[in-house]
């Protein structure tokens, strides 16, 4: 057991906090993100050129090798810098796919660029039916020849509207709610048959619906085996839950630490609110909270480092800490803005809505407690 | 003591559903349906409807224009309003400025300022809390300071809510800062909006929207004959007003229709997928809202009946409020849940009137409901912010 860092993971963790400190301030998050494109293409070209896009990726793959930990300590600032830009969707989602599955031609064509900053992508993990359930896939590719034919919709793909490349999940053979019987595919976001539907998401993000009819993809567009897709697809969604558990870990620190500082300031009955009683015992019930959300985030990046293949519990119980407690520090950091905390103009609203956003991602703290529940019962 | 209705109490119900299904316009009960804001017209031809049929000041005296009502009748009103989701009545006229109005105002001011209310011709808005004065109320510093046969007004007042839609704001103003206690020197002065001085600025909420506003007030000469009751009672008649909004803000009706459309909602497979209810956490989380809003139906109904036996609404006020306000949020949660991935377009403009209803994301207002759920934090805050409404029971009925 040991929670030190290494001089590596210490230099990560700096560059994107200086970054969030000089080059990331609220005034420029809220530009970047009330602009058309969403995110900005400059930013991603300095995470490209800071490497920070190569970081989860096989050295063999052009990568930084980097792990659960790394991605943990990345994710915590962009939390703090309420980052815009596609770095789930793409690196983590997309990136988390094609490295567990790609032949070294499909990483020369896809992954390379992505590493590069040059590829934009997407992971459809949701149907409109399907909720948080992963397996729960009515798309269709019914095989024609050496060819496939995909029919569905997909829902809620994030950066799908920017996406160069989309990986859809589709079933080739079993039951909808099946895992035997998916099958992976990767494929261009402008083929024929692909229609999208942008839009912006509440919390300053962007995603997509979209629907797929008779997309015509060759063998070539095939990640892994074909009926065996499910595992990678869990796997890299479980990546993406750790990330924005450990995105929301460094949202409800910045919330408390904004909290506290307001109620020093702000003066009412002639002192300052944070004289008051009730209130420093919230904030203290709020710290308490965040110090335990951030405990078992390292524990869970620790696990999905050692062991892999067991990590889905320890993640599951992460994203039901932090779903639930969590929720309270960020609707008692609002509560104790009073109205400054319900508008636009102060940050404390956004990273609301973040957190707000991140609650439902990849399942809310309902889901992550059964699953949570079902794994120890395995 | 008898849980059911009398046969009155039924044909009373019968009246209004028979009412509402007739009277209630078809388009705006769409709007409503379909989460299409309405305009300032649209509330105000609702206003008018009710007006018409005597019933857009429930709780007024009979003298002024009010119903006369038992509190039961009141209940089955606003429960069968609620139920037909039609729009809530604009609180700043009828419910707010006009109690203190009839309470405390002269002849002249009832005369002048009642009929207008009540048939909403003139759109009344809120002066109370300022940009230094929250929660801390009495601190506030706007001024008015008398000149002859008139004030000079100068100052800020915030969150002023629908501001930009009205004509006139009552005002808790300060005349006179040589006071032992500072909430002596505060008055109850109404401004009309188009008095040269006046400015409202818009504040943009989290959901991007603009409800709220900044009145600044820049040497606005005001006509002494504007100043109800007598000066330096402000504070008192401010109460008044500030017990009856609490009373007001609770939504039972509101939350209870909100309740029914989330079981129904919950009830079927969305988007083909399994029926929500069949979760056995949500279908808990459901129940244990619905018990505690039954409980709350019931303790506003014993509110209803103190004030009916002469009572003013009292400090007990402020438990309608917190409890209230904690079901609609506690709902507006359940609502994003219940939604999904849902909940997270950002596609407002999809709800205006053109767009089919096959272009839509999401089903029906799922795509609303975290922008509900972000803008009801308000809830907790205003109207004297939750923390003070412990501080108001504390002090006031325990004694402490």
């Amino acid at each position: 057991m040991d929670f030190s860092l290494t001089d590596e993971q210490t230099m990560l963790a700096d560059s994107v906090s200086r970054f969030i400190d000089n080059d990331y301030d609220f005034d420029t998050r809220q530009k970047i993100a009330a602009g058309d494109a969403r995110f900005s293409a400059e930013m991603w070209r300095t995470f490209a050129e800071l490497g920070w896009t190569a970081v989860p990726f096989d050295e063999a793959d052009g990568g930084l090798g980097g792990g659960p930990v790394e991605l943990m300590l990345m994710m915590e600032q962009f939390g703090r810098g309420l980052v815009v830009e596609p770095f789930l969707p793409t690196v983590v989602l997309a990136g988390g796919v094609l490295r567990r599955t790609a032949t070294a031609a499909q990483k020369d064509r896809w992954l390379a660029p992505l590493i590069g900053g040059e590829l934009q992508a997407a992971l459809a993990f949701a149907e409109p039916q399907s909720r948080f359930d992963l397996a729960d896939i009515a798309t269709t590719a019914t095989n024609e020849d050496t060819h496939y034919l995909l029919n569905g919709k997909k829902a809620f793909v994030l950066n799908g509207g920017d996406a160069d490349l989309l990986i859809i999940p589709a079933r080739t053979a079993g039951q909808r709610r099946g895992r035997d019987g998916i099958t992976l595919f990767a494929l261009a976001a402008d083929a024929p048959g692909v229609e999208r539907k942008p839009y912006p998401t509440v919390d300053g993000h962007s995603a997509a619906e979209i629907v797929l009819t008779n997309v015509d993809v060759g063998p070539d567009s095939v990640l892994g085996d074909p009926g065996r897709g499910f595992e990678a697809l869990r796997a890299a969604v479980d990546d993406a839950a750790l990330a924005v558990c450990a995105e929301a870990t460094g949202i409800l620190r910045a919330m408390h630490d904004k909290t506290v500082e307001y109620s020093k300031n702000r003066v009412q009955f002639g002192v300052p609110i944070g004289s008051f009683q009730a209130l420093q015992h919230r904030m203290v019930d709020m710290l308490m909270i965040c110090e335990q959300c951030r405990s078992l985030l390292l524990w869970t990046a620790m696990v999905a480092t050692s062991d892999p293949a067991d990590a889905g519990k320890a993640i599951s119980a992460l994203k039901y800490q932090v779903g639930s407690s969590g929720r309270l520090v960020a609707q008692d950091a609002v509560q104790i803005h009073g109205g400054m905390g319900v508008t636009w103009e102060l940050d404390i609203a956004h990273y609301f809505k973040r957190f707000t956003g991140i609650e439902t991602l990849f399942g809310n703290a309902d889901f992550h407690l059964d699953r949570y529940v079902n794994e120890s019962s395995r | 003591m008898n849980v059911n209705f009398s046969k009155d109490e039924l044909a009373f119900r019968d009246e209004i559903r028979a009412f509402l299904s007739e009277k209630y316009p078809a388009d705006l009960r769409e709007k409503q349906e379909r989460g299409i804001a309405l305009e300032k017209d649209d509330i105000v031809r609702w206003q008018k409807i009710l007006y018409g049929q005597g019933w857009a000041a429930v709780n007024w005296p009979v003298e002024y224009g009010g119903t006369g009502w038992s509190p039961v009748q009141k209940h089955i009103f606003a429960n069968e309003m609620a139920a037909a989701n039609a729009p809530d009545m604009i609180p700043f006229g009828v419910k707010m400025v006009a109690p203190v109005i009839y309470t405390f105002g002269n002849e002249e001011q009832k005369a002048r300022f009642l009929p207008d209310i009540l048939q909403s011709n003139v759109w009344w808005c809120q002066g109370y809390s300022e940009p230094g004065a929250g929660s801390d109320l009495a601190s506030l510093k706007m001024r008015a300071d008398r000149h002859g046969n008139h004030y000079v007004v100068n100052g800020t007042k915030t969150w002023t809510t629908l501001g930009h839609f009205a004509d006139w704001i009552f005002c808790l103003v300060r005349t006179s800062s040589d006071v032992a206690r500072r909430q002596e020197g505060i008055s109850f002065l109404l401004v009309d909006m188009s008095t040269p001085g006046v400015t409202v600025k818009p504040i943009i909420t989290l959901d991007a929207e603009r409800e709220v506003n900044e009145v600044h007030f820049e040497n606005v000469e005001v006509p002494v004959e504007n100043l109800v009751g007598e000066e330096g009672k402000g504070w008192t008649y401010g109460k008044v007003l500030l017990q009856h909004e609490r009373t007001n803000i609770a939504g039972v009706a509101r939350s209870k229709y909100r309740m029914r459309r989330l079981r129904e909602k919950a009830a079927r497979g969305i988007h083909g997928a399994l029926p929500l209810l069949e979760d056995r956490n949500f279908a808990r989380k459901l129940a244990s809202v619905e018990i505690e809003l039954k409980a709350l139906e019931y303790t506003e109904l014993r509110t209803l009946a103190a004030v009916a036996v002469g009572k003013a609404p009292g400090p007990e006020s402020s438990i309608l409020k917190i409890k209230g306000t904690e079901l609609q949020q506690a709902i507006d949660a359940l609502f994003v849940e219940a939604a999904g991935y849902y909940a997270l377009p950002y596609v407002p403009r999809q709800y205006d009137a053109e767009v089919p209803l096959s272009e839509q994301i999401g089903s029906g207002t799922e795509t609303q409901t975290s922008l509900r759920y972000f803008n009801n934090r308000k809830a907790s805050i205003y109207g004297g912010s939750n923390e003070i409404q412990k501080n108001i029971i504390s002090k006031h009925v325990l004694g402490l």
